[in-house]
C-alpha cells in the first residue's frame, strides 16, 4: 500500500466551555494519497470545519487539539513548532473557505492581495509576484486579469470571489487542498464552474483536496473516497461508488434517501420523503451509545449502551455500527 | 372560467441603485421585469432561479410588502394595489408568507405559543381562550410538542423554528401560502420532513402555494407547474414533469445540468456550462452572453414569454428548435 500523503490517527479536537467540554472531532482517523479527493460530507455541527481548522492548526480560541497524530508528508503536524508550521500553511497546505468575504481584506486590491500570499512564501520582488497573480487569476478563468488585479473584492460577484480564494490557494501549488464549502454559497451553475476549475487543478498538480459539504450530489461528483461524519465522528467511509450504491450505515442510508427527486431520478411527486427522525444529539448531551441510536430504524442490544467503532467489513469500506458487528 | 387565485399582470419592479461616491449616476436594477403568470387555485406554483433574479421580490409584491413600479397583481379577481381598507384587511388574512430566516423573523423575546398567537389577536379573532386554544392545536398539526409552548427563539432548532414560522402563517387560515426558501437553510434530513408536512397541511387545509427555491431538487419534489426565472424574466413556465422531462430553454436545460447528480456513475454534462447571470446594457435576449444556442436574432431582440404548447410557455426564440 502506498504511503498515504496524510494519514490522521484518533484526532480529538475539544473545546472547553462553561458547560463543559465537547469533542467537536471525537476519534477522528482518515488518509488521503496524492491525486485525490476526499470527500467529507455531513449536517450542521458535525465537526467538518473544526476537522478542516485542525489540520491547518488554526483552531479558534477556546478549542484545542487533545489528541491524535497528524502525518503529512511523513511529519507529524501536531509536533512542529508554529514557525515549522506556518511555513507550510498557505504553501504545502492551502484551505478555501465557504464565505471568501470574511477571509479576503476589504480594503486591498485583488492582484495585491494574491502577490503577498505568494511573498510570504517565495522570495519573489513585489513586481513579480503580480504578474505572477495575473497569471493565476487567468488560470482559474477570471476574464481581463490585467485589469481585474485593480479591482476590490466587493467589486466582484460571489463566483468571482470565490475564484481569487482558490488563486490565492493554490499559488504555492499546494501538495494538499481543504476546501471547506467552497461553493454551498453559489448558485448551482456558479458551483458547477468552480467544481471543475478546482477538479482541473487538482489532475494538474496531482494534488490531494479534502472536500468538505453537506450536499450528498457534490461528493457523489467529486470525491474518490467519501467520510460521512456525524456528531464529531466517522461512522461510514469508502469507495464513493460503493457509499451510493450500497451504503451500510443507516445514517447514510437515511441522508441519501431524504434528497428529493432528482437525486431518486424518479421524480415521485405527491409521495413522502423518507426521512430520519429527530434531530442530531447536541454534544453536550451525548450518552454512552451509539450517537445515532435515538434515529436509528434498526436497533441492537448494544446500541444503547456501547459506542460502536469504526470497522472494515468490506474491502475499503468501513462502517461505525452493530449491525454488522457479526452477531447481530 | 380559469380558475386564478392571482393573475400578475406586466408586473414590474425596478430599484434605483447610488452608484457609490465616484460615479453619481443611478444605476436601475430591473428586479421584475414584465411578468405575467397566474395561480389556480389548489396548485403548488414552484418558482426556481439563481441568487437575484427576483423571486423575493416577486413574492415580496405578492404580499405588498413593496409596490410595483408597473403593472398589477389580482386576487380573486381585485387589485390587490387598490383595495380599500376591508378588502386589505382580508387580503392579509388570506395570503401568508413563511421565510426562509426563521430567526431573524421570529421575535426573540417572545415564546413560540405567543408568536402563534399573535395574528389571531392582530386580526381581533376570537376570545383570548380561543386563541390560545387554536394556536394549541396549530404547534400539535406542525409536529410542536405543548411543551415547547413557553420556549423562546434561541431553544429551538432551526427547523423548529421554521416549524412555528410554517404555524403562524397557518393559524388565521390562509387560502394562499408564500414559501420564500422555506427549506434552504435546513440540514437534509431536515429539510425532508419539513417538505413532507408542507405537503400534508397543503391538503388538509386545501392550500394554494407559491413556492420558491433555487434547489431544483425541492422544486421538483413540492410543484404541479414551475416557472423559471432569470434575470427578473420568466423564461419558461410549464408543467413540473415537462421541466424535467422536456425543458425547452437553454437556461433551464443549463440549470438542471448543473445539478450534481448523486450517481456517481454519472458524470456526463450534455452542455458546457459558462458564465454568469449579469444584466446587460445592450438590446436582445438577456441569456444570450450564456448561450450556446444564439443566432442573429438573440441579439437584437429580447423574446417574450409566448406560448408553445397547452401546457408551456417559453422565452427563447429557438425554443422547439434547439
Ligand atoms: N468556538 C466554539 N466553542 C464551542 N463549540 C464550538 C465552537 N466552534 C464550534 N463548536 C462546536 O463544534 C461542533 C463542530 O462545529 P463545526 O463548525 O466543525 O461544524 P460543521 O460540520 O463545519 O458545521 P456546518 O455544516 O454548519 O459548517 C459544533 O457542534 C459546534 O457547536
Ligand atoms: N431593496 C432593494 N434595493 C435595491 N435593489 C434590490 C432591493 N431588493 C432587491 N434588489 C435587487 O433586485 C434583484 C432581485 O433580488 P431578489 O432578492 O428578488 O432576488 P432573489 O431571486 O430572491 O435572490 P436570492 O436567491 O439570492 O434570494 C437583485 O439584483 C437585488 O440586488
Ligand atoms: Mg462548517
Ligand atoms: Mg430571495
Amino acid at each position: 500500500m502506498r504511503t498515504p500523503l496524510l494519514e490522521i490517527k484518533n484526532l480529538e479536537t475539544v473545546f472547553d466551555t462553561a458547560r463543559g467540554s465537547i469533542k467537536a472531532v471525537d476519534g477522528v482517523s482518515l488518509r488521503v494519497q496524492s491525486g485525490e479527493t476526499l470527500g467529507v460530507v455531513g449536517e450542521s455541527g458535525c465537526g467538518k470545519t473544526m476537522l478542516a481548522l485542525s489540520i491547518m492548526r488554526l483552531v479558534p480560541g477556546n478549542g484545542r487539539i487533545a489528541n491524535g497524530e497528524i502525518i503529512f508528508s511523513g511529519h507529524d503536524l501536531l509536533k512542529l513548532s508554529e514557525d515549522e508550521m506556518r511555513a507550510r500553511r498557505g504553501s504545502e497546505i492551502s484551505m478555501i473557505f465557504q464565505e471568501p468575504m470574511t477571509s479576503l481584506n476589504p480594503v486591498l486590491r485583488i492582484g495585491e492581495q494574491i502577490a503577498e500570499a505568494i511573498r510570504l512564501h517565495q522570495n519573489l520582488p513585489a513586481k513579480k509576484a503580480l504578474e505572477l497573480s495575473v497569471e493565476l487569476l487567468r488560470d482559474v478563468g477570471i476574464p481581463d486579469p490585467q485589469k481585474r488585479i485593480r479591482d476590490y473584492p466587493h467589486h466582484l460577484s460571489g463566483g468571482m470571489r470565490q475564484r481569487v480564494m482558490i488563486a490565492m490557494a493554490m499559488s504555492c501549488h499546494p501538495q494538499l487542498l481543504l476546501a471547506d464549502e467552497p461553493t454551498t454559497a453559489l448558485d448551482v451553475t456558479i458551483q458547477a464552474q468552480i467544481l471543475d476549475l478546482i477538479s482541473g487543478l487538482k489532475e494538474k498538480n496531482n494534488m490531494a483536496v479534502i472536500f468538505i459539504t453537506h450536499d450528498l450530489g457534490v461528493i457523489a461528483q467529486n470525491a474518490q473516497t467519501v467520510a460521512v461524519m456525524y456528531a464529531g465522528k466517522i461512522v461510514e467511509s469508502a469507495p464513493v461508488e460503493a457509499l451510493f450504491a450500497a451504503p451500510l450505515h443507516p445514517y447514510t442510508r437515511g441522508l441519501l434517501e431524504s434528497i428529493p427527486a432528482v437525486c431518486a431520478a424518479s421524480g415521485r411527486k405527491g409521495e413522502h420523503l423518507k426521512t430520519i427522525p429527530g434531530t442530531v444529539p447536541g454534544l453536550y448531551d451525548l450518552t454512552a451509545g451509539c450517537r445515532f441510536c435515538d434515529r436509528c430504524p434498526d436497533t441492537f442490544a448494544d446500541c444503547k449502551s456501547k459506542e460502536p467503532t469504526l470497522q472494515e467489513v468490506q474491502a475499503g469500506h468501513f462502517v461505525s455500527c452493530w449491525k454488522y458487528d457479526g452477531k447481530n | 372560467m380559469s380558475d386564478a387565485l392571482v393573475e400578475i399582470s406586466g408586473l414590474n419592479k425596478k430599484y434605483a441603485l447610488s452608484g457609490g461616491f465616484l460615479s453619481p449616476q443611478k444605476r436601475i436594477v430591473h428586479a421584475v421585469n414584465d411578468v405575467n403568470l397566474q395561480v389556480f387555485r389548489g396548485e403548488t406554483l414552484g418558482v426556481v432561479g439563481e441568487s437575484g433574479c427576483g423571486k423575493s421580490t416577486l413574492a415580496r409584491l405578492m404580499t405588498r410588502l413593496e409596490k410595483p413600479t408597473g403593472g398589477s397583481i389580482s386576487f380573486k379577481g381585485e387589485n390587490i394595489f387598490s383595495y380599500t381598507k376591508g378588502a386589505l384587511k382580508s387580503y392579509r388574512r388570506g395570503v401568508q408568507i413563511i421565510f426562509q430566516d426563521t430567526y431573524s423573523s421570529l421575535n426573540p423575546r417572545k415564546t413560540a405559543l405567543s408568536m402563534i398567537q399573535e395574528p389571531l389577536t392582530i386580526h381581533r379573532l376570537g376570545s383570548a381562550r380561543e386563541r390560545e386554544e387554536k394556536a394549541l392545536e396549530i404547534m400539535n398539526r406542525v409536529g410542536l410538542k405543548k411543551e415547547h409552548a413557553n420556549r423562546y427563539p434561541h431553544e429551538f432548532s432551526g427547523g423548529q423554528r421554521q416549524r412555528i414560522g410554517i404555524a403562524r402563517a397557518l393559524v388565521l387560515n390562509p387560502e394562499l401560502m408564500i414559501a420564500d426558501e422555506p427549506v434552504s437553510s435546513l440540514d437534509v434530513s431536515i429539510q425532508a420532513q419539513i417538505l413532507n408536512l408542507l405537503l400534508d397541511l397543503k391538503n388538509d387545509f386545501h392550500l394554494t402555494y407559491l413556492f420558491i427555491s433555487h434547489d431544483l431538487n425541492v422544486i421538483r419534489f413540492i410543484s404541479d407547474r414551475i416557472a423559471v426565472m432569470y434575470l427578473g424574466r420568466i423564461v419558461e413556465l410549464t408543467t413540473n414533469e415537462n421541466i424535467y422531462g422536456r425543458p425547452l430553454h437553454p437556461y433551464t436545460r443549463m440549470l438542471l445540468d448543473a445539478v450534481p447528480s448523486c450517481d456517481p456513475q454519472q458524470k456526463e454534462r450534455k452542455m458546457k456550462i459558462k458564465g454568469e447571470a449579469r444584466p446587460q446594457n445592450g438590446e436582445g435576449c438577456a441569456f444570450q452572453n450564456r448561450c450556446e444556442h444564439r443566432v442573429e436574432i438573440c441579439e437584437k431582440e429580447a423574446p417574450p414569454l409566448k406560448k408553445y404548447d397547452e401546457q408551456s410557455h417559453c422565452a427563447c426564440h429557438r425554443a422547439g428548435t434547439i
